[in-house]
């Protein structure tokens, strides 16, 4: 039987707002019980309702990314997940502040770029502080649900303003363990926003899933505050140590660089990323999520006239591959293994 | 300073660079003149919300302090001993302070109570200290010169010992007063004054039109009870609907155009009528007889709309915001730019998802160092503005810029032109109903959304109606946020997706009197409610609420029955939402305050009673003659120069400093190559990530062909922006049956004021008639290539007087244009791809160099303007298509400014390959152009392209005659050009891209302090 989608009934009163979540709800039948506003579908428009493809047994990896007030590469952070058979959610973070969405019904927890807030007292600040000190109608901050979140062994990752929001929170590196602010992103050395391709060479003493098996990738940074400042030869030193400066800016023979435009921002370590101690929590100034194909790199016309072969694939693609196949690669041990935390929350 | 008032002080630690300070000191020693001495910047933010002395400090530390950074100081100014002189920017009352209301929300957050977010709480500042003791005219300067714009901030300056502090207060008393404006017994003299005084910008013909009507009515409005005389409000509204801006009286003019050369006469029945609208009436009728039916929405609504598949549309609208980027660069960029957001938004029922922004923007030299006339800003302080406007405007909204171009001219350093586009993808259907299609029924509800109401932007309308002299309004002066604006984007994706909202119109010019004046045509009236608007600050007088042109507002048509819905999803994403009123079929416009009348018009006086302007145009081509140049030039310094020229050199610094990728689907961004700075001639966008069907955009502008003669420049200006699609892979539309290849064109002119004045404008004749030329040849443009217009834009009052000099812009006219790309993988790039390819020119040099940027170096113009031959352009154009489908083009670059040679040195700069050509080769066929001519002229319809040598039978087969041969890529980074076996040229392209990489554009922009909001 062909049967159109049940699409609410346009002049029935307004739904109570908490049970929207934002993204579209299907009943057993597949009959969609309220549409999807932002979805795994970044940017398509369609007319046809989003369809969810939700089998129970193999249930994919969720991936929670948060949008709203100014957050804006939520759409292709999200096609970035789905193109690693991930699923990805797209929320307005007043859905999670509010307490409508839970983010331990996910995965991965993501922090993508934009301008927060307008990023007027300094980038990712505002969102920082209102994941510290805005208690929802249980009294809980969403920092205390991110600790509990990671001290599940799940993933947190933040791009760009999203970095500088687990930076500025004190989540990246957290060495103390306090999640107290350690090091800062500011102004780029050079005064300015940029937009340029830059290349990057993962530390192999990191011990993030994320970077698994990745040497070198080519990124495009767009920032206009990425200089990674650490507070002290202490905690630069600990940072070095245990390998947290995941990411480094290199010049072209692949070796870590001061000179710009190399390192586009002049950041302490030419660190380009970090992670926290367990490695479960990864921000990086540059944008994987803009290199998904090919056709995002501006040499992509003359490699391809070099070797008509080439993958379609972008370097981007393998960081969310990495962490979507971890994540299910360790889902039979967190069955059997519950919580097993080395945070204190 | 207030005792309820505190002071947070953030500087940095010591040790930390102050890199700011730095920038203003040097930008003072190379700008100003004036030794600063060390410069410490600091931030104030002003807190007016009762806190506690714990509670301020616990906020400066964790909220606003970034503890590896700065150091905190509570109710002082605290400064080095070392500093002698201090300057203060503050804002003035009632300007956008989005960091002050950033400070407030991070508050809020802090003391986890609810701010009351109708008052500003906190302000935001900036403090500087310098080390020297300056003069107070020194300081002034400098802070107006650098540091903000008086239009927009106060300052204080003076010794460090004495620091004057100043909070904005905004706003008095309300004052919900309407005033009447008698009209009938004015005189001629003070029916114009009274226009002048007040800004309506209407002339004697309309005030008369106005008075008579009142007149008329007199009986009907005693009757109503209303006031026999027109209210302030109503005149106001009037005056909005009757602006150029808004009513384009030019464009629809009846214009006797008479011939002095040839003594030919004819009237043109409205510019827009002839040239525009019928000629895309005749191209969509050949379109949809050859089964192209793609053309949804032209001329009407917001944005045009053509269809890209069964499921979407694709929306896209450029205009200008030429008067306000003259006042405050910053400002006027950027509400530019997210008004022009606005546009695509808010068409048909409204949530369109913005793809990408492009912008062209004209600017007189920025290294001009003669005197400035009264008000008249520096054009480097008017780039570097409108640049970082465009930077905020694009790059906080989360749409990437993707391509652009900067023209310079002397004849724009009164008035800058600053041409702002989006494009945009909207589904064909939202819920259930047609997406691009506006509704409305008497009762539905008008509701006001986002941003609320000040003082800003009163008069935008008429005020860039009018020419801009020394005493022009601040009030004229807004600036966007466009933070504000993002939250109300994402609001109105979702609302429309879930069909709450029947259709949305924006907020820009003229505010709520345009766009509900204009909405409640489509019912047949409305009814408004103006004390219900929310305003920023007190004090405000009906009539101002209504035509404030407040920025990021949209104006929202909603069935009563969604209403609570509606509101309730505004509350959830924290999009401020205000019933105002309601529209009717009564055929009336009723402005009303706590239920007093403010307006009453009749609809069809409003929207239909303007008098038709007649205009006179008188064409007469100008002398001209082709000068005499040296016989030996050497040939590699002029291509070095002209690289190295303020209108070829590359834009490097300002383009990387917007975002041209983010939303991660930009497949060709203006700078490609390995060494990321070989300049693209069309961007290309795909529309998502599971298809490959994408989006390219390309913009033709040539002024300068103007002083020759305005149809070529026209004409070739169309032609270059087609070219530019087609040189990346873009195919001409209805080439077949079905073909569903849409494009959608927009053209904007921006002309000086045309209307004959025997004292005030002696040649407007001549300005109007070239305008009319410039309107034929897009309507020739336009049929020869079966390529439609889907929308435009007239700015018709483009001079700047002042002291009693005018500065006209030359006569310009953009086409922004867009085309459907297949296969977004198959497009191609300008850059040579690998050594050995074979390198042709297709299409024909003619002896052209007239306007070229070659005479331009030698200070001549020349008289042989390019022209464009349509018949010949579009038959290559189509041959390249079915090149492409076969793959035998492997680089295509476009030939424009600075001709042949700049175009082969351009393709080397992606990665350091080199070519030798050989002019003899095919170059020349005939043997009759000279060699300036064969290298510079910028005739049109041409590229360079390279062929893989496998490819090379398949590839001159298929051109035949079209393709002439030059010569070979290299792998040694030398360019040799020879005729004749003598070397013309010999550079190795690594030098001449220095050449080009250093040119002005990039030393001026981008390293000094720009004019901050």
């Amino acid at each position: 039987m062909e049967e159109k989608p049940n699409l609410p009934d346009l002049n029935t009163p307004p739904r109570p707002q908490h049970e929207d979540p934002g993204y579209e709800v299907v009943d057993r039948e597949g009959n969609i019980k309220l549409p999807g506003y932002k979805s795994v579908d970044g940017g398509h428009e369609s007319t046809e309702p989003l369809q969810s493809s939700a089998s129970e047994q193999t249930k994919p990896v969720q991936a929670l990314i948060l949008t709203g007030f100014g957050i804006n590469c939520e759409e292709e952070f999200a096609a970035a997940y789905r193109l690693a058979g991930a699923e990805a959610t797209i929320v307005h973070l007043n859905q999670v502040l509010h307490g409508h969405v839970s983010i331990h019904d996910f995965d991965i927890l993501n922090f993508p770029g934009g301008f927060s807030f307008g990023d007027d007292l300094g980038s990712g600040v505002v969102l920082a502080n209102k994941l510290r000190y805005r208690k929802n109608a249980a009294g809980r901050t969403l920092l205390d649900d991110i600790k509990e979140f990671v001290a599940h062994g799940k993933f947190v990752m933040g791009i760009c303003n999203g970095f500088q929001v687990l930076v500025k929170l004190g989540l990246l590196p957290d060495l103390s363990g306090t999640v107290t602010p350690e090091v800062t992103l500011t102004h780029n050395a050079s005064g300015r926003y940029e937009d340029r391709w830059v290349r990057l060479k993962v530390n192999p003493e990191s011990n993030s899933p994320f970077l698994k098996g990745i040497d070198t990738l080519e990124v495009p940074v767009r920032h206009g505050e990425g200089r990674l400042i650490i507070k002290g030869e202490e905690i630069l030193a600990e940072i070095e140590n245990r390998g947290l400066n995941c990411l480094a800016y290199t010049d072209f023979d692949g070796s870590p660089t001061d000179v710009y435009p190399h390192n586009p921002n002049g950041a302490d370590l030419n660190c380009a990323g970090l992670t926290d101690t367990t490695g479960q929590v990864f921000g990086l100034m540059p944008h994987p999520e803009a290199f998904l194909s090919l056709y995002n790199h501006p040499d992509w016309a003359r490699r391809k006239r070099q070797n008509p072969n080439l993958s379609e694939e972008g370097d981007g693609l393998k960081l969310f591959r990495n962490i979507v196949e971890h994540v299910q690669s360790q889902r039979p041990a967190a069955v059997a293994q519950p919580a097993t935390s080395q945070f204190s929350s | 300073m207030d005792s309820t008032q505190r002071t947070i002080q953030l500087l940095l630690k010591p040790g930390q660079h102050d890199g700011e300070g730095q920038r203003v000191a040097e930008a003072a020693s190379r700008h100003l003149g004036l030794t600063t001495g060390r410069v410490q910047s600091t931030a104030l933010y002003t807190v007016r919300y009762p806190v506690t002395d714990t509670q301020l400090r616990d906020f400066a530390t964790h909220c606003l302090q970034d503890p590896v950074l700065h150091d905190v100081a509570l109710d002082e100014f605290r400064h080095d001993s070392l500093y002698k002189s201090y300057i203060l920017v503050a804002k003035l009352p009632g300007v956008t302070d989005d960091e002050g209301i950033s400070a407030q929300n991070a508050l809020g957050d802090f003391l986890n109570e609810p701010l009351d977010t109708h008052t500003q709480h906190i302000f935001s500042k900036r403090l500087y200290f310098l080390e020297h003791e300056l003069p107070e005219s020194s300081l002034r300067q400098l802070a107006q010169d650098l540091l903000g714009n008086k239009m927009i901030n106060r300052f204080e300056t003076g010794p460090i010992a004495q620091i004057r502090d100043y909070t904005p207060r905004p706003g008095g008393g309300a004052e919900s007063i309407t005033d009447l404006v008698p009209l009938v017994s004015l005189s001629d003299e003070e029916l114009v004054k009274l226009s002048k005084d007040n800004l309506y910008a209407l002339n004697l013909e309309e005030m008369r039109a106005v008075r008579d009507h009142y007149t008329s009515i007199r009986a009907e409005r005693e009757a109503d009870g209303l006031p026999l005389d027109p209210t302030d409000c109503e005149l106001e509204i009037i005056a909005q609907t009757w602006s150029e801006h808004c009513k384009h009286k030019e464009f629809s003019a009846l214009i006797k155009y008479k011939d002095a050369d040839t003594g030919e006469e004819f009237e043109v029945d409205s510019l827009f009528k002839t040239y525009i609208k019928d000629a895309t009436s005749e191209v969509d009728r050949q379109l949809r007889a050859n089964g192209n039916d793609w053309l949804i929405k032209v001329f009407s609504d917001n944005a045009g709309a053509v269809r890209i598949n069964p499921e979407s549309l694709f929306v896209w609208k450029v205009e200008t915001h030429n008067s306000p980027s003259a006042i405050d660069p910053y400002g006027g960029a950027i509400t530019g730019i997210l008004g022009n957001n606005r546009d695509p938004l808010a068409t048909g029922i409204g949530g369109a998802r913005l793809l990408f922004n492009t912008n062209v923007l004209c600017f007189g030299n920025p290294e001009f160092n003669g005197t400035l006339l009264s008000n008249q800003l520096h054009p480097r302080r008017i780039f570097e503005g409108v640049r970082k406007g465009i930077e905020d405007g694009g790059n906080k909204s989360g749409v990437p810029t993707v391509n652009g171009a900067i023209v310079f001219d002397d004849r724009y350093a009164g008035k800058p032109l600053v041409y702002c586009g989006t494009g945009a993808v909207m589904p064909m259907q939202l819920a259930g109903l047609d997406s691009w299609e506006k509704k409305i029924d008497a009762q539905d509800r008008i509701i006001m959304a986002g941003g609320r109401v000040g003082k800003d932007g009163i008069h935008g309308a008429t005020f860039s109606s009018i020419e801009l002299d020394e005493t022009s309004p601040a009030t004229a002066v807004q600036i966007g946020s466009p933070i504000t604006q993002k939250l109300a984007m994402d609001f109105l994706i979702l609302a429309t997706r879930r069909g709450l909202i029947k259709c949305s119109t924006d907020n820009g010019a003229g505010g709520l009197s345009s766009s509900i004046g204009e909405l409640a045509t489509i019912s047949g009236g409305a009814v408004v409610e103006l004390e219900k608007v929310p305003l920023k600050y007190p004090g405000l007088r009906p009539w101002e609420i209504f035509v404030s042109e407040s920025q990021e507002r949209f104006s929202l048509a909603v069935e009563p029955a969604k209403l609570d819905e509606l509101l309730a999803l505004g509350r959830e994403m924290e999009v401020e939402l205000t019933d105002i009123g309601y529209f009717t079929a009564d055929g009336t416009l009723d402005v009303r305050f706590d239920g007093a009348p403010v307006a009453r018009l009749n609809m069809e006086f409003l929207h239909n009673g303007v008098p038709r302007k007649v205009l006179e145009a008188e064409w007469q081509k100008p002398p001209a003659q082709e000068p005499t140049l040296s016989a030996d030039l050497d040939y590699t310094d002029v291509l070095s120069r002209l690289l190295g020229s303020l209108n070829i050199c590359s834009r490097e610094s300002v383009i990387r400093q917007y975002d041209h990728e983010v939303k991660g689907r930009t497949i060709i961004k203006p700078l490609m190559g390995a060494t990321g700075q070989a300049p693209q001639d069309a961007a290309v966008v795909r529309f998502n990530f599971e298809s490959w069907e994408g989006v390219a955009v390309s913009n033709g502008i040539l002024p300068r062909f103007g002083d020759l003669d305005a149809y070529h420049m026209s004409a070739g200006a169309f032609d270059e922006a087609v070219r530019q699609i087609v040189a990346v892979g873009g195919k001409l539309p209805n080439l077949s049956y079905g073909d569903g290849n849409f494009w959608s064109v927009n053209d904007n002119f921006c002309v000086p004021d045309s209307v004959y004045d025997a004292v005030s404008n002696p040649d407007g004749k001549l300005k109007l008639a070239k305008l009319v030329r410039m309107c034929q040849a897009l309507r020739d443009a336009t049929a020869a290539y079966c390529i439609p217009l889907t929308s435009g834009k007239d700015s018709m009052k483009n001079d700047f007087k002042a002291d009693g000099v005018k500065i006209s812009v030359p006569p310009t006219v953009l086409y922004s244009m867009t085309a459907k790309i297949e296969d977004v993988r198959r497009t191609i790039t300008s850059d040579f791809k690998q050594e050995g390819d074979l390198i042709y020119l297709l299409g024909e040099t003619y002896d052209e160099l007239g306007g070229s940027e070659f005479y331009q170096l030698f200070g001549e113009l020349g008289a042989n303007v390019p022209k464009v031959r349509f018949a010949e352009a579009k038959a290559l154009y189509t041959l390249m298509g079915e090149a492409n489908d076969q793959g035998l083009i492997q680089s295509c670059h476009d030939l424009s400014d600075g001709g042949l040679a700049v175009a082969l040195a351009e393709a080397t700069f992606g990665y350091g390959f080199g070519a030798d050509v050989d002019l003899d080769a095919g170059a020349n066929p005939t043997g009759a152009l000279s060699t300036p001519a064969l290298l510079f002229s910028e005739s049109h319809s041409r590229f360079v392209v390279t062929v893989a040598p496998e490819d090379e039978d398949a590839f001159e087969q298929h051109f035949g005659g079209r393709a002439y041969y030059l010569g070979v890529v290299t792998n040694d980074g030398q360019l040799r050009v020879q005729q004749q076996e003598q070397v013309l040229i010999s550079a190795s392209t690594a030098a001449l891209r220095h050449a080009w990489t250093n040119g002005p554009v990039n030393r001026i922009i981008g390293f000094g302090q720009h004019a901050e909001a």
